[in-house]
């Protein structure tokens, strides 16, 4: 596939160079027989070429060394076969020899880049880049151009970049004049801009053109207020630093536009600023609202903290490993659907063995919710250890999905894919879990044994049963909760330790008993989490959250949606 | 009224437990040094540290019975009090080595001039002298338990909330220890101690030395402890345990006991981490690790909480058993411990001594061919030390 890729490229990149070249040549005298014969090989070589326009080293030295002999007309002949070959190699050494600063060396006349070296210069290889000695300064001999020189030497460059046909190079080539705005370029802008189809390039060419009109002093008022709004309108990050140095260099009468612009693009540029944070704390506390949220089930219906509940989100994660690994070895088609796949069986998995835990021992701890937590902790103990027995201690590689990776631009802001989908699939878990709760017979008992567990039972509720089932869900919930977080943490069998705390700070914010709680529990954290973090760093945010907490218990023990009644207080 | 309380404390089995460890106090340094290698009843050098090291856990483990056990308040955050005396400890140890450390500066520790420090920060003034330092030991911790007890129990913070919110502290202890610019050595803690009190630390008679005054303090800690719990304080605090409203009901101060127990406690943890630290010759953030704080639990569960003994025998053995394991078979260690854990709370809910105290009392009926009324040595052991419900 890219064999068939980069020879096509070639073919039309070679077919171009060379009209290029014959175009050049038509306008220029033919002076000497040597310069045709060289360029005659170039032709054959961009022909010949067989990759994308990459001249064999050899014959590009010699190309750059025909740079040398002969006069300006030699040279303008030299030049065009260097362009001919379409190598981007060839694009430094124009540059330098646009600058005047290309050397050959008298003797050989190998032409070269030179750095000086005491009385001496040391030469690089302009094609290869390696170095080839020191020779004394008189020895060598500058490679001169004149200004009918510089013009074109400009074009081809300019042809060579913006005008490729390679989009890759025409934005880099944009970005470049746009880097460094030099009125020289004007023209050739212009022109690019007028055969440009690439609307993100054309973007890049039309600020590089602004910021270019901005600097010149011979363009009209109109011009440069225009420009000063494209340049407002692009909003990207340089905007502000273009802006700033054109206000201190702009006439008297452009000033009040620019300052306003600029004041414009600060308020936007803050207030992105903290849309970004709102979405990495929105991003923050849906991960931690997966990891909480089937603690706070728990927690709510029988009173009892789940310790081993990290390791549910471990053995989650751990899923998606052994699902993606058997994917791999026998059907690699269908890794994009790894994900659809490890999903319910995580659920099964963890919900089993909760079920398992809760007929096995949390059964014979109700009403010791001090024990139950040692209890799980001891089974958290276990479960890490038979993984890291099973997997190893290291961290497993979980893959993304094609549509999980990469990023989405989303007016300036860069939201990579995985964050996305797990906003997506928290949401997703919340309503799917509103609606058990509140819609099925399940939630009706397991609602019924929160508010008051004995009257339930005396209505003939199977507490028991309701028990199970909810330490069923819980876990189930939490191994979903793994599958999300494999695809952007770790998976290590000490996964579920990071987690632990801060899901254990969301659901005693938040108050048992009510999801909403553990939402706005995880929202709060995570939002105030990003904010925190650019003033005190994420080590210290962390910290004054958790402060924070502790002193929020004190106003409210039971958290901020806390269940009313004669059946909360013992 | 002191001598009274006093005589209380010590009964039978307080004043056992006391002998035997001053015994040892006495003994087990005469071995290892008086006694000369290969010969019948000499202790090595790495025994004596080891098990000097088992008692500063033994003495953490007690000091979490008091709250736990007898007070019904599960912290999860004990580690904290004990490394926060173990840092103080280190504090004095550092301001000890003087210019031997790497960079030979006489005023300031190894990384500080490696973090380009110029002056001690405040909080490590008066660190060098040792009085001080020893008072920084035990007022650290109070301090500390003092403000979040107040806070905490004031407003009624219980059960599963108030584990919770203490592990909270000493996970966000934890993140904080970890930080260079907190001025305590950051990820590696402080540590190439050289002298203690101007003997070198690693000689064996300071090794031996510092294992007696382990045990002496660990004495003076079954002391104090069989003292309150004996006394009539003593008494409410268990009933804040069983039945904490009912408690407040009769007109007790409920948050002020349970304030008294915390504090006791986190003194009695921060001096058992200062004797920790010049026996393993290391203190670093890793002791707030939550983790290690559920691990003191376990000792106490094991052990049987709401006992004075119990709480010894439990951290012992259990580090006898870690040390074994994460020696010859180290994958297995964590299986054990967790069912431990899960074995304890579900089998065993009084621990060992409970279990030794229902065999006895087994025993005796079975003599007298009567029920037994609990005496106080069984008020000991036998209480029921289940903490009320937490619904």
């Amino acid at each position: 596939m890219s064999m068939i890729e980069g020879s096509l490229i070639g073919e039309r990149s070679g077919s171009s160079t060379a009209s290029l070249g014959s175009r050049l040549n038509r306008q220029w005298n033919w002076r000497s027989l040597a310069a045709r014969l060289t360029l005659l090989l170039a032709l054959l070589v961009s022909f010949s070429s067989p990759g994308f326009a990459q001249a064999p080293d050899k014959q590009l030295s010699a190309l750059v060394d025909a740079l040398y002999p002969g006069d300006y007309g030699d040279r303008q002949a030299a030049i065009a076969a260097l362009v001919a070959t379409g190598d981007p190699r060839a694009v430094p050494v124009l540059q330098v020899l646009g600058e005047g600063d290309l050397y050959a060396v008298e003797a050989t006349g190998k032409v070269a880049f030179v750095e000086r070296s005491g009385s001496n210069y040391a030469l690089t290889d302009p094609v290869t880049g390696a170095a080839l000695g020191e020779v004394a300064r008189s020895d060598t001999e500058k490679v001169r151009v004149n200004n009918s020189l510089r013009r074109t030497i400009r074009t081809a460059i300019g042809q060579m970049t913006l005008l490729s046909d390679n989009p890759g190079t025409r934005l880099s080539a944009a970005q470049s004049i746009l880097r460094d705005a030099d009125p020289a370029n004007l023209d050739l802008l212009d022109t690019a801009l007028a055969s440009e189809a690439d609307s993100k390039i054309r973007t890049t060419m039309e600020l590089a053109r602004a910021v270019i009109l901005l600097k010149s002093d011979d363009v009209s008022f109109e011009d440069q207020q225009q420009a000063a709004a494209t340049v407002a309108a692009s909003g990207s990050r340089d905007a502000i630093t273009i802006l700033t140095s054109a206000l201190a260099s702009a006439p008297d009468d452009l000033k009040p536009a620019i300052q306003s612009s600029l004041d414009g693009l600060q308020r936007d540029r803050a207030a992105w600023a903290a849309l970004q944070n709102v979405w990495f704390g929105v991003s923050l506390g849906s991960v931690l609202l997966l990891a909480a949220i089937g603690l706070a089930i728990t927690f709510g219906v029988m009173g009892v903290i789940n310790m081993a509940h990290g390791e549910m989100v471990m053995l989650g994660a751990y899923t998606t490993f052994a699902v993606q690994e058997v994917i791999r070895q026998n059907a690699p088609a269908l890794f994009d659907y790894s994900l659809a796949i490890a999903l319910p069986l995580a659920f099964l998995l963890t919900a089993l063995i909760g079920i398992a835990i809760e007929r096995g021992v949390i059964r014979w701890l109700y009403g010791r919710a001090l024990e139950t937590l040692l209890a799980t902790w001891g089974l958290s103990l276990i479960l890490q250890q038979t993984v890291r027995s099973i997997f190893g201690p290291t961290n497993r590689q979980v893959g993304n999905p094609s549509w999980m990776s990469g990023s989405v631009d989303f007016y300036g802001l860069s939201l990579t894919w995985s964050r996305v989908w797990i906003v997506v699939f928290a949401i997703v878990v919340f309503v799917a879990l509103l609606v058990v709760l509140n819609r099925t017979a399940l939630g009706l008992q397991m609602r019924a044994v929160t508010q008051n567990r004995r009257m339930a039972s005396a209505m003939g509720i199977r507490t028991p049963f309701v028990d199970a089932m909810t330490f069923g869900l819980g876990s189930g919930i939490a191994g979903l909760a793994g599958v999300a977080l494999s695809q952007i943490d770790n998976v290590s069998p000490n996964l579920g330790q990071g987690y632990i705390i801060d899901s254990f700070m969301v659901v005693v914010f938040g108050g048992v008993g009510n999801l909403w709680g553990t939402l706005v529990g995880a929202m709060t954290l995570g939002i105030a989490n990003k904010f925190l973090e650019p003033y005190a760093g994420a080590v210290l945010g962390k910290i004054l959250i958790l402060v924070l907490i502790i002193l929020f218990i004190q106003r409210r023990p039971r958290g901020l949606f806390a269940l009313k009644g004669r059946s909360v207080e013992a | 009224m002191l001598t009274q309380a006093l005589f209380r404390a010590l009964d039978r089995k307080a004043i056992w437990l006391i002998g035997i460890l001053v015994a040892l106090a006495v003994l087990v340094p005469a071995a290892n040094l008086l006694i000369p290698p290969g010969q019948f009843g000499h202790v090595p050098n790495y025994a004596v540290t080891l098990f000097g090291k088992y008692l500063s856990y033994a003495m953490l483990a007690l000091a979490l019975d008091l709250v736990w056990g007898y007070c019904g308040i599960l912290s999860l955050g004990h580690g904290a009090f004990f490394a926060l005396g173990g840092y103080a400890m280190g504090m004095y140890l550092m301001r000890q080595i003087g210019n031997r450390g790497v960079y030979a500066n006489a005023q300031l520790p190894d990384f500080m001039v490696f973090l380009n420090w110029k002056e001690l920060p405040w909080y490590w003034q008066g660190f060098d002298n040792f009085a001080f330092a020893m008072l920084m030991v035990m007022l650290v911790p109070g301090i500390l338990a003092f403000v979040f007890g107040f806070l905490a129990f004031r407003s009624r913070v219980t059960g599963v909330y108030l584990s919770i919110i203490t592990q909270a502290m000493t996970y966000a202890l934890l993140l904080a220890f970890f930080r260079n610019d907190m001025g305590f050595g950051g990820n590696n803690g402080l540590t190439d101690f050289k002298d203690i009190l101007g003997q070198p630390i690693a000689a064996p008679t300071t090794r031996a030395s510092l294992f007696a005054a382990t045990a002496i303090a660990l004495a003076l800690s079954v002391l104090v402890c069989s003292t309150i719990v004996r006394s009539k304080l003593g008494k409410v605090m268990v009933a804040v345990r069983d039945a904490e409203s009912r408690t407040r009901f009769l007109g007790y101060r409920v948050e002020y006991v349970k304030l008294f127990a915390f504090v006791v406690s986190a003194v009695m943890a921060g001096i058992a981490g200062a004797l920790y630290v010049p026996q393993v010759g290391i203190i670093n953030p890793g002791e707030f690790d939550p983790a290690n704080s559920i691990e003191v639990v376990i000792w106490t569960a094991v052990g049987g909480r709401g006992t004075i003994v119990g709480p010894i025998i439990g951290a012992i053995l259990v580090n006898m058993g870690k040390s074994y394991f994460t020696g010859a078979l180290p994958e297995l260690w964590l299986f054990a411990l967790g069912a431990l854990f899960v074995g304890v709370t579900l089998f065993l809910p009084k621990g060992i001594v409970g279990l030794l105290g229902q065999y006895r009392s087994l025993t005796t009926r079975r003599e007298q061919h009567q029920p037994q009324t609990p005496g106080p040595m069984q008020l000991e052991a036998g209480l029921d030390p289940q903490p009320k419900a937490a619904e």
